[in-house]
């Protein structure tokens, strides 16, 4: 008992000071929170003005899409910090402490729930400003963010893992790029999946970005009036699929996580 | 040239032998192809002051790295303050206070933050962390920067901060790794005081150093290692007796002179001599008398000094007659003779 006790506590302590960390580099936040906005501003007015989708605005059904890609994206922070912590030998200090050994990495995908929460933020408002609308309710809405924030918290274990493999902050975004470009393309984050060659078709809707994709679509009440059915089980229960994919990742992440903690190698 | 150093701020300490608080038997570790601790033992009793000296990759961080359970040894065992590093690393994790080569210390944070956040990790308890943090944050004369982030202070105030959060649980044994690497005198000398005044509170030091007059300064016991393994183990005196008495070292104001210069340092000398350009040693006995004579002999040669001094061995003669390289040297390869200008000149 005193065990989870402390682990909490030490978990507590790490995340406040990560947030501490957030206020004194405010531009780490600043251009967490621009991206989002250039995102949105770009695919809406570049690809929005030659996408037609029948019986919808392609802003409302682009908008799900963007929320998925810019919290994968945000992941890499996770990472990265992880990463910098190792290279300046703030790890080495916390493995000498008596506290607990999950703390640092329970504190980091804590805290970095800060930035989604603000991304989310900042993404909606500005979709708000470019047409997009809410139309089920906001009971729905919520469990639509909640789904994208329990997503992105898995994406953060992915990489918290790969933080704490890699020797510098530098190689995560390196790194992550390659996986996460393909990963929240290859999806019907911005263009519906059926018209995409079959091979590419069958990875987008295995792929979780696209049911977490198309679940806060369905909650937020965007998909286009008309669209038929999807085929594929994990587009047709996208909640209950992304859910399934969020416990997986994180069963596997947060013990390898965790366990990489412990063994990493020494700063010198 | 160095000034005699005659027992010059030892500290002496009469201690009834205790038991030890750091102990180590045959601890190894390699990493792929490269060895990296071969087979170390080591013990710090209780209330002093170990120095691990050797130069850049001899295993010090490794032995360092273990002993604070950052590292499993390949073999070996090992207890800090009674406690299995393996079997109990979380008892031995609340013991120790470490303080690193690189002050592992937040530079976004503030000194304040920085200590009552190790305070808290170490489980103090709210009200407890942050009288804690002013209390060390006074002691260690950084009040006034105390709420400023770390990224404004200068080297020797991180250093300073870094070894106060090794001290923030008070715990009995201490590991400063590399402490002064890279500081200027004046705070080396500062960092130097908080170590004495920590240790003869009782606590207990391993220290690791590649600067031999930090371990002649501080360590009670020396341990010398290269290749991740013992070469030498003693008191700083004992490890200067291994290497020889005193001998007068000088330097000619032109080398025309040397052959005279030795001819007659050879008549005094009880060993062999050392040329190096135009300074030469010669081990001697007798101390200043001889070194008078010596004096008197040249002069009625004729020969002109620059420089000249009656010298103990320090403790880079012996690293360097131990292992034929100086300590302090970030090229492992540089061969003696070069070194040896170098030592001449700094000493």
């Amino acid at each position: 008992m005193d065990n989870i006790k402390f682990a909490l506590a030490d978990g507590v302590v790490i995340a406040k000071r990560n947030v501490i960390k957030i206020k004194r580099v405010p531009e780490l936040l600043v251009s967490v929170l621009i991206s989002p906005i250039i995102f949105v501003l770009l695919f809406a007015y570049v690809f929005g003005s030659s996408i037609e989708i029948q019986g919808g605005s392609y802003r409302e059904f682009l908008i799900s899409g963007i929320f998925a890609m810019n919290l994968t994206f945000s992941a890499t922070l996770t990472g990265a910090g992880l990463a910098e912590d190792m290279q300046k030998g703030i790890i080495d200090r916390f493995r000498s402490l008596p506290m607990s050994r999950s703390a640092v990495v329970f504190g980091r995908t804590g805290s970095d729930v800060i930035y989604n929460v603000l991304s989310l933020i900042i993404m909606s408002i500005t979709g708000f400003v470019v047409g997009w609308r809410i139309h089920n309710g906001l009971g729905k809405a919520i469990l639509g963010f909640g789904l994208l924030l329990l997503f992105a918290y898995a994406m953060s274990w992915i990489m918290a893992y790969v933080g704490l493999l890699v020797p510098s902050p530098e190689v995560v975004s390196n790194a992550s790029f390659m996986v996460i470009f393909p990963l929240s393309f290859i999806a019907n984050t911005f263009v519906p999946a059926e018209n995409l060659p079959t091979p590419l078709r069958v990875f987008a809707e295995w792929n979780p970005v696209s049911s977490v994709t198309q679940a806060s679509r369905e909650f937020f009440g965007n998909i286009p009036i008309g669209t038929p059915d999807p085929t594929a089980w994990p587009l047709q229960n996208p909640a209950v699929y992304t859910v399934i994919w969020v416990a997986i990742i994180i069963a596997i992440f947060a013990p390898l996580a965790v366990r990489r903690y412990k063994l990493a190698p020494t700063k010198s | 040239m160095e000034a005699p150093r005659i027992g010059l701020l030892r500290l002496q300490k009469w201690k009834t032998p205790m038991k030890p608080m750091i102990e180590a038997r045959s601890l190894s570790k390699r990493y792929g192809e490269v060895i990296a601790l071969d087979g170390l033992d080591l013990s710090v009793p209780e209330g002093t002051i170990l120095g691990l000296l050797g130069p850049n990759g001899a295993g010090k961080t490794t032995a360092v790295s273990i002993l604070t359970t950052l590292l499993v040894p390949d073999s070996g065992t090992a207890t800090v303050a009674g406690a299995d590093i393996l079997a109990s690393p979380r008892e031995v994790r609340k013991n120790i206070g470490l303080s690193g080569q690189y002050a592992a210390v937040d530079e976004h944070l503030t000194g304040f933050e920085n200590l009552d956040m190790i305070a808290r990790l170490y489980h103090l308890g709210r009200q407890r962390s942050k009288s804690r943090a002013r209390e060390l944050l006074e002691r260690f004369d950084l009040a006034d920067a105390a709420d400023r982030p770390v990224k404004t202070y200068s080297g020797g105030m991180r250093r300073r901060l870094d070894l106060a959060g090794a001290l923030v649980a008070e715990a009995p044994v201490l590991f400063l790794d590399e402490p002064t690497t890279g500081l200027d005198p004046r705070s080396r000398t500062e960092l130097w005081s908080i170590v004495r005044e920590l240790v003869n509170q009782g606590r207990t030091c391993l220290l690791t150093t590649q600067y031999m007059e930090e371990a002649d300064q501080l360590a009670d016991d020396i341990l010398v290692i290269d290749h991740g393994h013992e070469i030498a183990h003693g008191t700083a005196d004992e490890l200067k007796m291994m290497v020889g008495g005193e001998r007068i070292a000088l330097s000619l104001q032109s080398d025309a002179s040397m052959d005279d210069a030795r001819a007659v340092l050879i008549r005094y000398s009880v060993g062999e001599l050392h040329v190096q350009g135009r300074s030469v040693t010669a081990p001697i006995s007798g101390g200043a008398a001889t070194l008078t004579e010596v004096l008197r002999a040249l002069d009625s040669e004729g020969v002109k000094l620059r420089d000249v001094g009656l010298r103990r061995p320090t403790l880079d003669d012996v690293f360097l007659s131990l292992t034929g390289r100086v300590a302090r040297t970030d090229d492992e390869e540089t061969d003696i003779s070069e070194q040896g200008v170098a030592l001449e000149e700094a000493s």
